[in-house]
C-alpha cells in the first residue's frame, strides 16, 4: 500500500497549497472597505485586453495555419517547431526583443522616421496586445494547424474531383473545421491572458493599462495594502476559475503537438493569388516571431561580456530555483499521474501565481520574514504552476505502462520501490525528460511571484533584467536577457536530451 | 493436501462464475471451455486478481482468499507480457528472485544461470526480449516461473502465439519441469489436443459453471452435451 500513501501525501500537499493560501487571502480580505474606481478599471482592462489578445491571435493564426497546412518549403519543419518555442521563452526576453523592434528607438520607428510619420508608442494597451499576440499567435497557429491536418485527405480529393470553387470549399470543409477549433483556441488564449502579469508590468502600467494581477502587485509593493491585494486576488481567482471551466469545456490543450509535420495534398493551391497570399503570411509570421529574438541576441552579445556580479548571482539563484522547482514538480507529478490527479493539478492553471504568492506571504509572515524565503516560495509556486502541463504529458504514458504491466507486477509481487526503480521510471524516461525541461525553462524565465517578495539580495535573473530595464541600463539588460535566453533553452535542451539518450522505447 | 475451490462464486459485471472443486497436489489439470465461459475468471480467482464474492480458495487447507497475487503460493504465465521488455532477461529474473529491490544477492547469479540452462537458454542473461524469438521468449518466461519457486503454476493459454510444433515443444518442457518440481498446474486452453497431451485431468467450464476435474481421456471420448457442442462433431 506504500504507493497509495505516497499518492495521498502528494495530493494533500497540492491541495493544501491551494486551500491554505486561498483561505488566508479570504480571511484577510474581510477587512476591506470597498472597490475603488481604479480597481474597476483594472477589472475592465483585464477583460478587454484578454478579449482583444485572443481575438487578434486567432484572427492572424487562421491564414498562417492555412499557409503552413498547404505549402511545403525548406524550413517549414523548423518554423513549425519554432511555434512551440514561446511556451518556454521568458517573457522578459520577448519584451526586450519587442522593444528593440517596436519601441521608441526600435527598428520600426527608425525605418519610419525618414517618411516623416509620427513615432509609434509601444507602452499601453497596444504594447500589451503586441506581446500577447507574440506569445499566443504561435499557440493558436498550432491548434488550428492541427485542425487542418486532421481533415481527411479524401475530403480534399473529393473537392477536387467535384471541381468545387473556393466558396464551396470554404463552406464544405474549412468553415466547419474552424467552427470546431477556433472557439477552443480563443478560450485558451483568453484564460492565459487573464492572468497576464509580466507583460502588463513591463509594457502596460499606469491607470489605463493595469491588469488585476498588476494591481495586486502594486497594492503589495507600493501601498502595502494587504486587504486590497487580497480582495483583488479573490476577484482574479473567481475570474480565472469561471473562464477556466468554460475553456475546459470547449477545448483540449495541446502541450506536445505531434504529427504537425504531416502534409495534406490539396488542389486549391496552384493559383498565383493563393501562392502570394500564403507567402505573405508565412514571411510576416516568421518575421514577427524571429526579428525580436534576433534583436535580443544581437543586442545582448555586447552586454553579456560586461555583466556585473549581481547579474551572475541572480543567474545562480535562478538556476537553483529552476532545478528545485523541477524536482518538486516531478515529485508531485509521478504519484499524481492519474485521472483524478490531473483534475487536482488543474488548480495550477486556475490559481494565479500572485494570488498564491499573497496567500503564502500572509501565512509565512507570523513565523518568518517572507522576504528571506522569496526564492523558496518562488520555486514552490513555479512547480505548482507547471504541474498541470507536466501531468498532461506524463499521465497518458504512465497509464499505458500501468495498463500493460500491472498484472505482471502483481504476479511477481513487486514492491512499490522496485516498480518505480525498474519499471515506471525507465519506461517514462522520455516524457519525464521533456516535462522536466519544460518545468525548468518555465521556472527559469518566470517573472511573477518573485517580484512580490524580492529584495536586492534575492533577485532572480528575470527580475534582475527587469530592474536593469527600469534603471535604463539597456546594454546590461540586453546582456542579461541573452544570458537568460541561453540558460532557459539550455536547461530545456539538457533535460529533454537526457530523456532521449538510451531511452528504451 | 490440495488446491481447493470451496463453494466459490465470483462476479465480473453481470457474469457469475461458480466452482466447487479440488485439484490434488502435483496434478496437471486442463481447464477447457468456450471463450466467455469463465476460464480466465477461474484462473484470476486462483491467482488473486479477482476476489470471490463468496466461498474460499484454500491451499493445503489454508484460506488464501485474502492474499494478494504476489503473496500466494502461485505463479502465472499470461498470454502475453510475461517479462518486462526494457530490461534484460537477467534483470527480469533478478526481480523474480527479489521482488522488493530487484537487486542480486550472493548466489543469485548462479541460480539465474541455472534456471536459464534448465530451459535451454544458457548465456541469454544479457539479452533483451526484442533480441529473442517467440519460442525463446516463452522459455525465458518459464525460467521466471522456475525462480519464483511457487508450488502452483497457472498457464493462461501462454503459448497461443506460437506455431503448433513450438507449442507442443513448450508444453512438453512445462510438463517435464512440473513433474520434477512436483508442481500443481492449471492449464487454460481451448484446444482438446493440448488437454490430452498435457493433462491427465480436465475441468470443463461452461456458462460460468466449473465442473470438478475428470479423467481427460474419458471426458473427451464421451463428452457431456455442452462440451460436445463446443468440440463439434467428432
Amino acid at each position: 500500500m506504500a504507493p497509495r500513501a505516497v499518492a495521498i501525501i502528494a495530493a494533500l500537499t497540492v491541495a493544501g497549497l491551494v486551500i491554505g493560501p486561498v483561505t488566508a487571502v479570504i480571511l484577510r480580505a474581510e477587512a476591506f472597505s470597498g472597490f475603488r474606481p481604479a480597481d474597476w478599471q483594472a477589472l475592465r482592462f483585464t477583460l478587454v485586453q484578454a478579449t482583444l489578445s485572443a481575438l487578434l491571435s486567432v484572427l492572424f493564426a487562421i491564414p498562417v495555419a492555412r499557409a503552413l497546412a498547404r505549402r511545403q518549403f525548406i524550413g517549414r519543419g523548423l518554423l513549425v517547431a519554432l511555434l512551440g518555442a514561446p511556451f518556454i521563452l521568458p517573457v522578459i526576453v520577448a519584451v526586450l526583443g519587442l522593444l528593440a523592434v517596436f519601441g521608441q528607438s526600435g527598428l520600426l520607428n527608425r525605418a519610419l522616421e525618414p517618411l516623416g510619420l509620427p513615432d509609434l508608442q509601444i507602452y499601453g494597451l497596444q504594447g500589451v496586445l503586441l506581446a500577447h499576440v507574440f506569445f499566443n499567435l504561435p499557440l493558436a497557429t498550432r491548434l488550428i494547424l492541427q485542425g487542418w491536418l486532421a481533415v481527411p485527405a479524401e475530403q480534399f480529393r473529393l473537392v477536387a474531383t467535384l471541381g468545387m470553387g473556393r466558396g464551396a470549399m470554404w463552406r464544405a470543409i474549412e468553415y466547419p473545421m474552424l467552427k470546431r477549433i477556433v472557439p477552443g483556441a480563443f478560450a485558451v488564449i483568453f484564460v492565459i491572458c487573464l492572468s497576464s502579469f509580466a507583460v502588463a508590468l513591463t509594457l502596460g502600467g499606469g491607470p489605463r493599462a493595469t491588469t488585476l494581477e498588476l494591481a495586486i502587485y502594486q497594492s503589495m509593493r507600493f501601498d502595502f495594502d494587504l486587504a486590497r491585494a487580497a480582495v483583488l486576488g479573490l476577484v482574479q481567482l473567481g475570474l480565472a476559475l469561471t473562464a477556466g471551466l468554460i475553456a475546459l469545456k470547449v477545448t483540449a490543450m495541446p502541450v506536445a503537438a505531434q504529427g504537425l509535420d504531416r502534409h495534406v495534398p490539396r488542389w486549391d493551391r496552384n493559383s498565383l493569388g493563393a501562392k502570394l497570399w500564403d507567402l505573405v503570411w508565412i514571411v510576416l509570421a516568421a518575421a514577427f516571431l524571429l526579428t525580436p529574438l534576433a534583436m535580443v541576441t544581437f543586442n545582448g552579445l555586447a552586454g553579456i561580456t560586461t555583466l556585473g556580479a549581481p547579474v551572475w548571482q541572480a543567474a545562480g539563484h535562478s538556476i537553483l530555483v529552476a532545478l528545485g522547482s523541477t524536482a518538486l514538480c516531478l515529485l508531485w507529478a509521478l504519484p499524481l499521474a492519474t485521472r483524478w490527479g490531473e483534475w487536482l493539478g488543474l488548480a495550477g492553471i486556475a490559481l494565479s501565481p500572485l494570488v498564491l504568492g499573497i496567500g503564502l506571504f500572509l501565512i509565512v509572515r507570523p513565523f518568518a520574514n517572507p522576504f528571506e524565503l522569496a526564492l523558496y516560495v518562488t520555486a514552490t509556486v513555479n512547480a505548482f504552476v507547471s504541474l498541470p502541463f507536466v501531468l498532461r504529458i506524463l499521465r497518458p504514458e504512465a497509464e499505458s505502462i500501468r495498463a500493460d504491466y500491472a498484472r505482471l507486477r502483481d504476479a511477481m509481487g513487486l514492491s512499490g520501490w522496485a516498480w518505480l526503480r525498474w519499471i515506471l521510471l525507465p519506461r517514462l524516461k522520455r516524457p519525464l525528460g521533456f516535462a522536466a525541461g519544460l518545468t525548468a525553462a518555465l521556472s527559469m524565465g518566470d517573472l511573477g511571484v518573485i517580484a512580490l517578495f524580492a529584495d536586492p539580495d534575492r533577485a532572480t535573473l528575470p527580475l534582475k533584467v527587469y530592474q536593469l530595464m527600469g534603471a535604463y541600463r539597456m546594454d546590461q539588460a540586453a546582456g542579461g536577457a541573452l544570458l537568460l535566453l541561453i540558460l532557459s533553452l539550455g536547461l530545456f535542451w539538457m533535460f529533454d536530451r537526457g530523456g532521449r539518450v538510451g531511452s528504451s522505447t | 493436501m490440495a488446491l481447493q475451490l470451496d463453494q466459490i462464486e465470483a462476479r465480473a459485471g453481470a457474469f457469475v462464475l461458480s466452482a466447487d472443486l479440488t485439484v490434488p497436489t502435483g496434478q496437471r489439470v486442463a481447464v477447457i471451455g468456450a471463450s466467455g465461459s469463465g476460464k480466465s475468471t477461474l484462473l484470476d480467482v486462483v491467482a488473486g486478481f479477482r476476489r470471490p464474492t463468496s466461498g474460499a480458495v484454500r491451499w493445503h487447507g489454508q484460506d488464501i482468499s485474502n492474499l494478494s497475487p504476489g503473496q500466494r503460493p502461485v505463479s502465472i504465465l499470461f498470454q502475453d507480457t510475461n517479462l518486462f521488455p526494457h530490461l534484460t532477461i537477467g534483470e527480469n529474473l533478478a526481480l523474480a528472485l527479489n521482488p522488493a529491490t530487484g537487486r542480486l544477492r550472493t548466489g543469485d547469479g548462479d541460480r539465474i544461470e541455472a534456471s536459464l540452462t534448465r530451459v535451454g537458454l544458457r548465456g541469454f542473461a544479457d539479452r533483451k526480449l526484442s533480441a529473442m524469438s517467440g519460442g525463446q521468449q516463452s522459455r525465458a518466461a518459464l525460467a521466471r516461473v522456475l525462480l519464483q519457486n511457487r508450488p502452483v503454476l497457472l498457464l493462461d493459454e501462454p503459448f497461443a502465439a506460437l506455431g503448433p510444433a513450438l507449442k507442443t515443444e513448450m508444453l512438453d518442457l512445462v510438463a517435464e519441469v512440473a513433474a520434477t518440481e512436483a508442481l500443481t498446474v492449471l492449464l487454460v486452453t481451448h484446444d482438446p489436443q493440448d488437454a490430452r497431451r498435457f493433462a491427465s485431468q480436465t475441468i470443463v467450464v461452461e456458462e460460468g459453471q466449473a465442473t470438478p476435474p475428470r479423467h481427460t481421456e474419458d471426458l473427451l471420448n464421451d463428452p457431456p452435451e455442452g462440451l460436445r457442442a463446443y468440440l463439434g462433431e467428432r
